[in-house]
């Protein structure tokens, strides 16, 4: 069990405020991320959950019960932290039973529970091991098994991977989603990389300085934006965005995913000069400018040659476009 | 660090410096030593030579260890010494701790009048610091002295250590606190080990003063029983005639303790004021 309800939550600092009312229900088991751009209150929302910062306003609840007031430690959730946060004194079997001790489970407990996490996560080698004399990965590792032996009722997770490389990134990234199939239970994870966000969420919340601007299944959010904000968040390479004057259209700005513009060297809609090529392998990334619109991309499969400073032609595909308004919200047909 | 360009003249001229420096530095003390092992005429006809076999002379030894009470002398600096420590420790830290960790109303005033007493000196207080103590029938006693180190120690203490306490990590503190820690538990066992090099500067700094102050001793504690050993060394300079061979041993003598103290913080030290500069 575990599902978490924020009512009008919000959140200042003297007189800034930080969070701006945000609500909002997790489900139980449900893997929930919040998005956003650096500064946004991702993770002053998600210590409001740990408990770790008071609430101005408004209501936190799990499971229905209101715990505004409740001690971090008595809301039953783990939190893994972006510098892992392991204490430098213990083991990594100490460090992973710590929590239950102080809870004053009996020692037989704490070890077959500490065994359980360490086995899921191949820490067997590593437990007499002090944080100091561990990798980052590993210590990540770690910090996820700690999490894992309380059984809470909520995982928290504040950046967990950003600390680590690329190649670790994905393969913790794919053991955090394994995790999370294996033990059903409710998580929240923070992060400002959209693939982690896509890949690995039930519910993408897309944040902005302190409000929620979307909440959706990530390929709802990919293909049917509220606004310019989602749309250019969400989606890498970015949105394009084009003035619809020029297409006669009644909306103020055009959504274009860099894959629904089509490149010609000889007709088109948009005529621009190619200021600047990427070939990335499989996709090939193109980079104009035109004189009515702002700097556009164009992502095309496979390997293509558009010599720098030719002429080309763009037509957008129409049926994929996304229509929005003067103040950047969606305008649906 | 250090750069991995290793010069040798670059560093044979450090060296050089340090070691000048060195030299310096611990002449007196040399000086000290030296002399305490002389005879009072070797010591005026040359004081800058080693003893012989001819000038050797335990006198001064003899004096201060027959003067009697030297032992208690001694102890009664040590006790002061190390309880003011300790006190100006655990306070210091504590309250850095509330400062770094709380946010609270008058926060910054706190610590900025905790940290006044670095700059005002606490001998101006004197007279009121003696009627204090007459009133609370404290004087001769060494808890006056300590007391009134204690305080003299804290704004250093709470300067430096709310400082360095400001540096560690908020999500190990964090990470206790949802694993149940105490705020108590979470101050003795994750914050004060991360903060032991800024703990050994300040003991260093705040140890020092205390051993070697001679004013309040006099003021406030100079009875037989609660003499310290600055105090104790001064019964041998006389306004006509100074035992020097007592006076040399007996400040031979004094350094020893402190000595092993510093030994004992070092390690720490270095990297306590070398903490910002490594990283
Ligand atoms: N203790 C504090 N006092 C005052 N302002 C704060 C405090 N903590 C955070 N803020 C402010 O709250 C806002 C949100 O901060 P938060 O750390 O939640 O951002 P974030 O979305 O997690 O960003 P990032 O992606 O960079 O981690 C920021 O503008 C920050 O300056
Ligand atoms: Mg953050």
């Amino acid at each position: 069990m575990g599902d978490l309800t924020l009512a009008n939550v919000t959140k200042s600092f003297g007189a800034t405020q930080v969070i701006k009312g945000v609500n909002l229900a997790v489900n139980d088991g449900e893997f929930c991320v919040f998005v956003g751009p650096s500064g946004c209150g991702k993770s002053t929302l998600l210590r409001m959950i740990a408990g770790l910062e008071d609430v101005t306003s408004g209501d936190v609840r799990i499971d229905g019960e209101r715990i505004n007031d409740l001690a971090p430690a008595k809301r039953e959730i783990a939190m893994v932290f972006q510098s892992y946060a392991l204490y430098p004194h213990l083991t990594v079997r100490d460090n992973m039973g710590l929590a239950l001790k102080q809870a004053g489970k009996p020692r037989a407990e704490i070890a077959a529970a500490t065994e359980k996490a360490a086995e899921m996560l191949d820490l067997g080698p590593l437990m007499a091991r002090r944080p100091s004399e561990l990798s980052g990965g590993q210590r990540q590792r770690v910090a996820i098994g700690r999490a894992i032996v309380r059984t809470p009722k909520l995982f928290l997770f504040d950046e967990p991977l950003s600390n680590l490389d690329a190649a670790l990134r994905v393969a913790t990234r794919i053991e955090i989603a394994r995790l999370h199939r294996e033990l059903g239970a409710t998580m929240i994870y923070v992060t400002h990389d959209q693939v982690e966000a896509m890949t690995l969420a039930d519910k993408i919340v897309v944040l902005r300085a302190g409000r929620v601007e979307q909440v959706g299944r990530p390929m709802d959010i990919y293909n049917d934006p509220d606004n310019t904000f989602v749309a250019g968040f969400i989606g890498s390479p970015q949105m394009n965005f084009l003035k619809s004057g020029p297409f006669g259209l009644r909306s103020d700005t055009l959504g274009i995913r860099p894959e629904h513009l089509e490149i010609s060297a000889s007709t088109g809609q948009i005529e621009g000069r190619v200021s600047h090529v990427e070939k990335l392998g499989g996709e090939t990334l193109t980079y104009i400018r035109t004189a009515d619109h702002e700097l556009l991309t164009v992502r095309q499969f496979g390997e293509h040659d558009h010599p720098v400073e030719q002429t080309v032609w763009l037509t957008p595909d129409q049926s994929r476009a996304f229509h929005f308004d003067a103040e950047g919200q969606r305008l649906r047909a | 660090m250090s750069t991995a360009r290793h010069s040798t003249t670059r560093s044979l001229a450090a060296h050089g410096v340090l070691i000048l420096y060195t030299v310096i530095a611990l002449f007196p003390v040399f000086v000290i030593v030296v002399n305490s092992f002389k005879s009072r005429r070797a010591i005026f006809a040359d004081p800058l030579a080693l003893p012989t076999s001819e000038t050797f002379d335990m006198v001064g030894y003899q004096t201060v260890l027959k003067q009697g009470d030297f032992l208690l002398y001694f102890q009664n600096s040590m006790i002061v010494t190390v309880a003011s420590l300790f006190f100006v420790l655990l306070f210091g830290a504590m309250a850095a701790f509330a400062l770094s960790e709380y946010r609270f109303r008058g926060n910054l005033l706190m610590g900025l009048y905790l940290a006044l007493g670095i700059m005002i000196p606490i001998r101006l207080g004197t007279v009121a610091i003696l009627q204090i103590m007459v009133a609370s029938g404290l004087v001769n006693t060494l808890t006056a002295l300590i007391l009134v180190y204690t305080a003299q120690g804290l704004p250093l203490a709470v300067f430096i250590l709310s400082e360095f306490m400001r540096g560690v990590s908020d999500d190990l503190k964090n990470a206790g606190r949802i694993d149940g820690l105490s705020e108590y538990t979470i101050f003795l066992r994750l914050v004060l080990p991360l903060v032991r090099p800024a703990m050994a500067t300040v003991a260093v700094f705040t140890m020092i003063p205390i051993w070697n102050d001679l004013w309040f001793p006099l003021i406030l504690a100079p009875s037989e029983a609660t003499k310290t050993i600055t105090l104790g060394s001064q019964v041998f300079i006389g306004q006509f005639v100074t035992n020097w061979n007592a006076v040399l041993a007996a400040l031979g003598l004094a350094i020893v303790p402190v000595l092993v103290l510093y030994l004992i913080f070092s390690r720490q030290l270095i990297r306590g004021i070398t903490a910002g500069a490594v990283k």
